[in-house]
């Protein structure tokens, strides 16, 4: 858990159907934010019924092989309850990371916000 | 060589272990990842006034930081009356880092690939595949538990490779 001084390292924002994850840190490093996030998030996906999530590196500029094991977590999450998990707009040199970490292929990463959007299902009419 | 002395950071201290004080700069610390972030940024320090590349920091931050997760969760499983020994030097061609813990130590031969179908969806166990992709070289001592990273600096070798090329 997070100390009273300590802010959330992430902010979650509703767009229509869509959440938004957006970084508060510039280095995603640090254990008990890395906790935070994944508790945060685990409990918001198993609150949604076929939930659509984009999460946002913009401004991240580290992050450690820790955060990439609770993006799994979450990932898997989000499968579970059917939904939806889009990353985008992650510094090149972090894409480094995952490219090397070969999760590339395990998570639908976009440059842009846009792109990002464009890529999820549309509700069925 | 004095100007060398000069970067060292006011929490290191030089050993008798040390085979040319002059360069390394040595301490101790709890087995805590945030104590360890002034030794982290007074390496990052003399790399940057050496000209390592964006990329070199970026490189030696995140390899830095993992081999000391490692240390403190692994090797020393968090106890707080075990150690974290760090050792570094910088020079204007290279960056040495030794990070060594008070554990029994482990194979790194024996680290699953974590890039396999079967290992991809683990939560842990990459941390050494990042610091072997991004440093130079990295070495473990017999017992496992001492790692040697090493960066070089990525602007004196690209710099020395194309007066190769250029004649």
């Amino acid at each position: 858990m997070l100390k009273d001084n300590q802010t959330s390292p992430i902010k979650l924002t509703r767009d229509g159907e869509l959440t938004i994850v957006e970084f508060t840190v510039r280095k995603l490093l640090e254990e008990n934010e890395i906790a935070e996030m994944g508790q945060h998030l685990t409990s918001y996906v198993e609150s949604q019924l076929k939930p659509k999530i984009i999460i946002s590196f913009a401004g991240v500029d580290h992050l450690s092989s820790s955060a990439l094991g609770t993006l799994i977590t979450v990932n898997y999450k989000v499968r579970e309850r059917d939904g939806q998990l889009r990353l985008c707009s992650i510094d090149p040199q972090i894409y480094e990371v995952f490219l090397i970490t070969k999760l590339n292929k395990l998570f639908r990463i976009f440059p842009t916000m846009k792109e990002a959007k464009e890529s999820l299902e549309k509700p069925s009419q | 060589m004095k100007q060398v002395e000069s970067h060292r950071h006011p929490a290191t201290k030089r050993t008798a272990a040390n085979t040319n004080p002059k360069l390394w700069c040595s301490c101790a610390i709890e087995s805590d990842i945030r104590r360890a972030r002034d030794v982290e940024e007074a390496i990052l320090s003399q790399c940057h006034k050496h000209s390592f590349t964006d990329r070199d920091l970026f490189a030696l931050k995140l390899a830095v930081d993992e081999a000391i997760n490692n240390a403190v969760r692994h090797g020393n499983r968090s106890d707080s009356s075990k150690q974290i020994h760090i050792k570094y030097r910088v020079t204007p061609r290279r960056c040495d880092v030794v990070i060594a813990d008070e554990g029994n130590g482990f194979n790194p031969a024996a680290v699953p690939d974590p890039t396999t179908e079967q290992n991809i969806e683990q939560t842990s166990g990459r941390g050494l595949l990042l610091m072997r992709a991004f440093m130079s070289s990295v070495v473990f001592n017999e017992t496992g538990n001492a790692i040697t990273l090493t960066k070089f600096n990525d602007s004196v070798h690209r710099q020395n490779s194309d007066q190769v090329a250029f004649g």
